[in-house]
């Protein structure tokens, strides 16, 4: 933004977004604490997402910054989102109509057998 | 010497080196984002991830959450000493920047030094493979952002060629954004 506003200084406005990052890390280190997993889910990945859109409006700017710079980067997560769309179904299913991932099916059940026995921890 | 074209060019309403870092940022978000796509839908399709991300250190990420969300703050606020044509308290806030980045990479030493004595190495399992790749291309750029810096210290302690801290500081808000996705992946979902 350099050579397009005079400049003012903004310490106190960034403080202030520090500050407010600080308080949702907090609350993202304890929530998962309590055991509830919706509230895992919240304030794990939830906050995330809020911290994520502070620090790249108020510290990257992208909230002065060109329109079209936001739509190229939300075009790049678009991209994650239809890569994940695409291959998610034959990763996260370990079976379906006619075909079986038997090598997956197998690793989780040894995995999970195994935590049981308070096994080697995921050595093979 | 010549100043470079991309320093003083500005064909699409942005400084071009400026829009040149946001491209960097684009390709890197479908690095990561590919990543990171990829670590979700095994952690969500293999139940067995859970009990194998017990085994990181919560407190360690949470620590290396703060040094970097600290970081991005220097980082900003050199841009800010940038903007007011301030070079010495601009290299001053960059070299914090550099202080927080080093600080990571030396405590995500400890913490992989500790794993792998433990037995957990990169071919361990699909888990432990995930995580090696995805903190160690993170840990990478946090090195190559703090060699960037250092060397733009010297230029920008003379208050030359200022509108670098920005592009700097743009990148390292990037990669702090990677790790507050990274922390709660791979630290805290167990």
């Amino acid at each position: 933004m350099s050579d397009e506003h005079e400049h003012h200084d903004h310490t106190k406005h960034y403080m202030k977004i520090y500050w407010i990052l600080m308080v949702l890390f907090i609350i993202s280190c304890l929530g998962p604490e309590i055991g509830v997993k919706w509230l895992t889910l919240i304030t794990a990945f939830g906050i995330a997402v809020v911290k994520a859109y502070l620090v790249a409006a108020h510290f990257m700017h992208l909230n002065i910054e060109k329109k079209y710079v936001n739509y190229l980067l939300l075009t790049a997560v678009a991209f994650m989102f239809l890569f994940y769309a695409g291959t998610a179904p034959d990763v996260m299913k370990h079976s379906g109509r006619q075909w079986e991932n038997v090598a997956a099916q197998e690793e989780v059940k040894r995995a999970l057998a195994e935590a049981e026995e308070g096994g080697d921890h995921g050595h093979h | 010497m010549q100043r470079p074209i991309a320093t003083t060019r500005s064909a699409t309403g942005i400084p071009t080196g400026r829009l040149a870092v946001w491209w960097v940022i684009a390709s890197e978000i479908v690095i990561f984002g590919g990543l990171l796509a990829s670590y979700l839908m095994h952690r969500l399709g293999h139940p067995e991830f859970g009990n194998y991300a017990a085994y990181t250190n919560t407190y360690i990420g949470a620590f290396n959450t703060f040094v970097l969300l600290t970081s991005s703050l220097s980082a900003v606020l050199a841009h800010n000493a940038a903007e007011a044509k301030d070079g010495v308290k601009a290299a001053k806030y960059l070299l914090g920047t550099c202080f927080g980045g080093l600080v990571f990479a030396c405590v995500k030493a400890y913490e992989w030094n500790y794993e792998i004595s433990q037995g957990f190495t990169l071919t361990t399992n699909a888990f432990w493979s995930f995580y090696y790749t995805a903190a160690g291309l993170h840990a990478c750029h946090v090195i190559g952002g703090c060699i960037i810096m250092l060397i733009l210290y010297p230029d920008v302690k003379k208050g030359k060629e200022l509108q670098r801290v920005e592009l700097i500081g743009n990148y390292w808000h990037f990669v702090d954004i990677v790790w507050i996705f990274l922390f709660p992946l791979l630290y805290i979902a167990k």
